[in-house]
């Protein structure tokens, strides 16, 4: 037994445009409790709009997503309290310090997680906590939002490049986070160029494996011919 | 309600810590009334006939100036997408962002009104007009705004294009904002047009928030 419980997230047929470009089809993933996903495929073959539709942001064109069987869709409130979202921006603002920033992320989210300090000395930047942002490194400012994941809980863990910026020891930090989360049934999905440890049992999902084929264009192009 | 508080909490901080969009609101509604008794000459029947009207668009403009910032940075840094994914209803936290621009841009325009009547001569008996026009007047201005705002994220000249949109909204304001002032420096009651300004506010107050949170929802999708 988990302390998130064990959970399911599974994607059926899900299928992406994005400003009028079919950006993968028919694409299917799971993901249980425990797991991680990570997803590769050169630039442009989808990773952030998938990441982005399973965070709920983007609304897939077809298929469906199912947490424990029951489509996310009916319930995004539900689903948006269930999950941690780290993109490619850090958030940062730059008018605030980095302890600021951890707590009202904090008081965001409901306040389930560790303590502001213990995050911000989990990713090595707590003696920057009174530091405005706007004088953080990038590399700094990347540890702060992923510190985000720690200061409330939420079973999935969607992750956007987030070794982007970060050197050894910081990686070494995600490591380390991302493996007492997998220990406790967290999920994570991650989209990454850059391989980095996440424990055993980890599914990887090529996403040119879904990019629209030949005959997809085809039929478009027929569709577009017929609309002229 | 701990997100409202925080993100209300959040937003004067950052107000306060970068005082000038909130401060040239305010600058602007100054100045944009003291060009008038330059502008039509100090003659001061004219300047009193002309106050309430005066006051009040000058309060519309500067107001628009305000907004375009109201969800543009949030916008920028990636903040607004993870408020949309907080578990708390996005209608909530923008309805705080709202509280958070007037209290940041209505409540001082509505505190210096009065000074600002005294320039164009208005009539002392109908400042308490002026200032309940004021107050229930501003918010609607910043919830409305915030449809506005949340519309033109990501285009170009965002500013103008946010006045554009918002400013036809305020027309019924403005005629009951001013035709209030007016019952009262005739010595007739303003009651009827407060009530109507009272309705807008509260029509307003469910309204927006969930038009806003829309817009804002196409803007990051």
């Amino acid at each position: 037994m988990h302390d998130f419980g064990d959970h399911r997230f599974e994607g059926k047929a899900v299928r992406c445009r994005r400003g009028g470009r079919l950006v993968f089809d028919r694409l299917d993933f799971e993901l249980a409790s425990g797991g991680v996903l990570i997803l590769r495929g050169p630039n442009g073959s989808g990773k952030s709009s998938l990441l982005r539709v399973m965070a709920s942001l983007v609304r897939p064109e077809a298929g469906n997503m199912l947490w424990d069987g029951a489509p996310v869709r009916d319930d995004p409130a539900a689903h948006a309290a269930r999950l941690h979202y780290v993109g490619h921006s850090d958030a940062a603002k730059p008018a605030m310090t980095a302890e600021e920033l951890l707590t009202f992320w904090r008081g965001m989210r409901g306040g389930t997680g560790c303590p502001v300090g213990e995050a911000l000395e989990r990713f090595g930047i707590a003696h920057r906590a009174d530091f405005p942002a706007r004088y953080l490194s990038s590399g700094q400012k990347r540890r702060l939002a992923l510190a985000r994941l720690l200061v409330s809980e939420a079973p999935l863990w969607i992750l956007d490049e987030p070794t982007v910026g970060l050197d050894a020891d910081g990686v070494g930090s995600l490591e380390q986070a991302i493996a007492a989360h997998r220990a406790r049934g967290g999920m994570i999905v991650a989209a990454t160029h850059i391989r980095f440890e996440t424990g055993d049992a980890v599914a990887e999902l090529d996403l040119s494996a879904f990019a629209p084929g030949p005959a997809d264009l085809d039929a478009a192009g027929d569709l577009f011919a017929a609309a002229v | 309600m701990n997100a409202f508080l925080a993100i209300v909490r959040r937003d004067l901080s950052l107000a306060l810590r970068q005082g000038s969009d909130a401060t040239m609101a305010l600058m602007f509604f100054v100045i944009v009334v003291t060009l008038f008794p330059l502008g039509v000459g100090p003659e001061p029947g004219v300047l009193e006939r002309i106050s309430a009207g005066i006051v009040w668009v000058a309060a519309l403009l500067a107001a628009m100036l305000s907004l375009d910032r109201m969800f543009q940075s949030d916008y920028d840094d990636g903040t607004l997408e993870l408020m949309l994914l907080a578990p708390a209803p996005l209608e909530l936290l923008v309805l705080g962002k709202c509280l958070a621009h007037w209290l940041t841009t209505g409540l001082p325009m509505l505190l210096i009104a009065p000074l600002l009547g005294l320039f164009m001569n208005m009539q002392a008996d109908a400042f308490p007009v002026l200032l309940a026009t004021m107050a229930l007047g501003t918010p609607v201005l910043s919830l409305l705004g915030g449809i506005g705002a949340a519309l033109v994220l990501g285009a170009r000249r965002a500013g103008a294009l946010v006045a554009l949109l918002v400013l036809p909204l305020t027309i019924p304001l403005l005629i009951f904002g001013v035709s209030a002032i007016e019952a009262a420096v005739t010595g007739q009651s303003s009651k009827a047009q407060l009530l109507i300004i009272g309705a807008m506010l509260l029509a307003t107050l469910p309204l927006a928030p969930w038009a806003t949170a829309a817009a804002l929802r196409q803007a990051v999708s």
